[in-house]
């Protein structure tokens, strides 16, 4: 199992190096160097896989303990590893995105000032994460979740010169807090109820729990309202990390990072980790039904709410970023419903079209010379042939189309959501009409119908939807496009694209592409329902409470495929025809532009009394009262000083009556009390 | 003849008196010294009278107490004394007031 470490070990080793030598190896070596961390974490994670395959289904959890992070009274923190199919899962397909990612981010980032730098956190991230996955206690995990959220800002604001970008990484990094402070809160309550934070120790005992029916009584049972208590409070966290209603804001401005950190952290892992967080506290959630509700309809409101913003959305990927938040309600949704496993399912298939349609929108952010606006893209499946396919892949297989991937995982979730209850199946089959309709929208308009960044003049393109996926003045172009350019503004070469046509990308770009094309095609296959081929049902089934998901039969189970199908199918439809031809339009209501106003709500509350008590406890409470208070300690201590050092007067007669009085007094006192 | 020992106390207290009051309202630094002198030593004229009425020799016993503290008290006291007189010509106790608050 030692391959285990290289796990951990080589992304940390590559971010040790880019970190030291980066600037010094320059580009494109510091790419490859970070590639070559994940590609390597990658093959270490499909050893440890393989000989944990080779193991019978009860000896496949591992402890690895690496050293006592720190000893305190009681608390043990270790940094260990634990090795189960639900880590090795997700570890699995972590380094495999990021590999891809890492590879066709030497392509995207090529004469970026900022190469070496962008690696370093990648590879710090890529560390982060497989220590959130594979930790073996809560608290290593923390450290990776923090980890991550810290790479996320890191790369949310790549390029900070430019206000948007900065802004968009504080928001995210103050939105993860809020989250967070559930997830310490949790751990708190954990510790304080199994006096431990392993998941061997807290998880454990409540598995043997299940066997025995044992609710309390026992040393290690919870009681329904601590589990509840516990769950509700790691949800919390789940919430900030995965961008769930309320807290989903800061996701959609997450994209002023670079496309690759779109991909990689906002849609394929990062995102994930409050999934797997749920995923793993499984057997407790099992003990808490109201925090499984809680869950489910948390999750299938986000779907629902993202998808009808990401049907308005002109940004090629802020659309891509609703979508990402609506995907995870179904996430969610299937975690509420007790489906686990279909959740992590969904977690992975998700992961390979939601990368691949990033990287693709990456490669047309590219070719269109930084233009994001998709109302003046258009036939560009002509110039873009192969960037056109993959593209129509994801979409196909995020619309939930037989046989792609999506549509294996999203079934499934809608079977449990039916199973648990017929409202949340009803908004999760919306939703999924919802999904069909907006990505074609996005395909037609990206890819068919006249081509509209033609007619653009330089002057749109700069009032064009977050237009400029590039650092300021720093001419962050594509790849083909000469050395010109050094210098110039974001979205500035519209006078190059017209000398040069919109071209596929370089290889280190389509290669990635291409990989996750075909994991998206294929991806579906680890977990097909039928001929008991349920790879990945079978191999995680140990980790999870047996038995909860809900029970639906085979027959409902296909007639709600066809259906679901059928609804996909007519959004797919309708989206295509309505956007196909259109040439400008708008035809999207603007609350729904406006992202049902709930940004705008935010910020007219953060603005409007938010700022008003704000300003109110600065400048009255904190000047006046509490400044008052201490302030005026030290006056009536200097007034009451003053007043005493005129006893203090030099004249030692009057220090020689003072004597006298005193002892008269005393001498009275004493001859009184003796008397009485 | 002999002497009742109240005759004594009384003879005590009028010397503390005296000492006590030249000490308020005596301006000279030798003077205010002496007059210290002088209550320590009514209080040793009490300490003997209840030792001799009391038949305890334990009173004289204080008695040389006071006696060593006052001959170490002496020496401090006239060095600090003379210090003075020798910055300052006829030095009075109010004038060296400069540790005022």
């Amino acid at each position: 199992m030692n391959a285990a470490y290289a796990i951990v070990a080589l992304p940390l080793l590559g971010f040790v190096i880019n970190l030291v030598l980066g600037r010094r190896l320059g580009e494109p070596v510091a790419g490859w160097v970070g590639t070559a961390a994940a590609g390597g974490s990658f093959i270490a994670s499909l050893v440890v896989w393989v000989t944990m395959l080779g193991k019978p289904a009860a000896d496949r959890v591992t402890d690895l303990n690496i050293f006592t992070w720190f000893p305190v009274a009681g608390l043990h923190a270790n940094a260990g590893l634990q090795m189960d199919p639900l880590s090795i899962t997700m570890a699995l397909f972590v380094t495999g995105v990021s590999t891809a990612i890492h590879m066709y981010s030497i392509g995207y980032m090529h004469r970026d000032p900022g190469f070496d730098r962008f690696f370093v956190y990648l590879n710090l991230f890529l560390f982060s994460m497989i220590v959130l996955v594979l930790a073996d206690n809560f608290l290593f995990s923390f450290l990776g979740w923090e980890g991550v959220g810290f790479c996320s800002y890191g790369l949310v604001g790549f390029w900070f010169q430019r206000e948007v970008a900065a802004v968009a990484a504080k928001k995210a990094f103050v939105t993860n807090r809020v989250g967070d402070v559930g997830f310490l809160l949790a751990m708190f309550l954990m510790f304080n109820h199994f006096s431990s934070l392993n998941y061997s120790a807290v998880l454990g005992t409540l598995v043997k729990g299940h066997a025995t029916g044992l609710l309390t009584g026992t040393p290690g049972a919870i009681d329904g309202t601590t589990a509840t208590a516990i769950t509700l409070l790691l949800f919390l966290g789940a919430i900030g990390k995965s961008a769930q209603i309320p807290l989903y804001i800061w996701l959609p401005d997450a994209m002023e990072g670079p496309t690759p950190i779109s991909a990689l952290i906002h849609a394929a892992t990062m995102v994930t980790a409050g999934v797997y967080l749920m995923a793993r506290v499984a057997p407790m959630l099992h003990y808490a039904h109201a925090t499984s509700w809680v869950v489910a309809c948390t999750g299938a409101g986000t779907a629902f709410l993202a998808a009808t913003i990401a049907c308005a959305q002109d940004d090629i990927k802020k659309a891509l970023a609703y979508s990402t938040v609506s995907q995870l309600g179904y996430m969610f949704l299937a975690i509420g419903a007790g489906d686990y496993v279909d959740g992590i399912f969904h977690m992975l298939t998700h992961a390979f079209f939601k990368a691949l349609l990033f990287l693709a929108a990456g490669a047309v952010i590219h070719a269109m010379a930084n233009r994001q606006d998709m109302k003046q893209m258009g036939g560009l499946a002509k110039y873009l042939p192969l960037t056109a396919l993959t593209f129509a892949v994801g979409w196909l297989a995020i619309s939930g189309i037989p046989p792609l991937a999506g549509f294996w995982s999203k079934d499934a979730i809608l079977a449990s959501a039916w199973g648990m209850n017929k409202v949340l199946w009803a908004i999760a089959l919306v939703t999924a009409g919802l999904t069909a309709y907006y990505m074609s929208r996005q395909f037609a308009l990206v890819f068919t119908g006249q081509a509209r960044w033609k007619e653009a003049r330089p002057a749109d393109v700069h009032s064009s939807v977050g237009s400029g996926d590039g650092p300021m003045g720093s001419g962050h172009g594509p790849a083909d496009h000469g050395a010109g350019e050094e210098g110039s503004g974001p979205g500035l070469p519209a006078v190059a694209h017209e000398e040069a046509e919109p071209r596929d990308p370089t290889w280190t770009m389509a290669v990635p592409l291409v990989v996750l094309a075909v994991a998206a095609v294929l991806g579906g296959g680890i977990n097909f329902p039928t001929w008991h081929f349920n790879f990945l049902s079978h191999f995680l089934s140990p980790i999870f409470p047996a038995a909860t998901a809900p029970v639906v039969s085979t027959g409902t189970k296909w007639a709600l495929s066809i259906l679901t199908t059928a609804v996909a199918l007519t959004g797919l439809g309708l989206g295509l025809t309505t956007w196909r031809t259109a040439a400008h339009p708008k035809l999207e209501p603007n609350f729904l532009r406006r992202a049902w106003y709930i940004d705008d709500a935010v910020a007219a509350t953060v603005s409007g009394p938010l700022r008003a008590m704000a300003s109110a406890l600065a400048f009255v409470m904190d000047t006046k009262v509490v400044d008052g208070v201490v302030n005026g300690v030290a006056t009536s201590l200097g007034l009451s000083g003053r007043a005493l050092r005129k006893l203090q007067n030099g004249y030692i007669r009057s220090y020689a009556l003072g004597i006298g009085v005193g002892l008269v007094v005393v001498l009275v006192y004493l001859t009184f009390r003796t008397g009485s | 003849m002999t002497v009742p020992g109240p005759w004594y106390l009384v003879l005590a207290a009028v010397l503390f008196s005296v000492g006590a009051t030249g000490l308020l309202v005596r301006r000279n630094i030798l003077v205010m010294y002496m007059c210290i002198e002088l209550m320590l030593n009514s209080v040793n004229l009490t300490f003997v009278t209840f030792a001799r009425m009391l038949n305890d020799i334990g009173g004289q016993d204080s008695v040389f107490f006071v006696l060593v503290v006052a001959a170490a008290e002496v020496v401090v006291g006239l060095g600090i004394i003379v210090a003075i007189y020798r910055r300052r010509s006829g030095a009075t106790a109010d004038d060296i007031s400069s540790l005022k608050g």
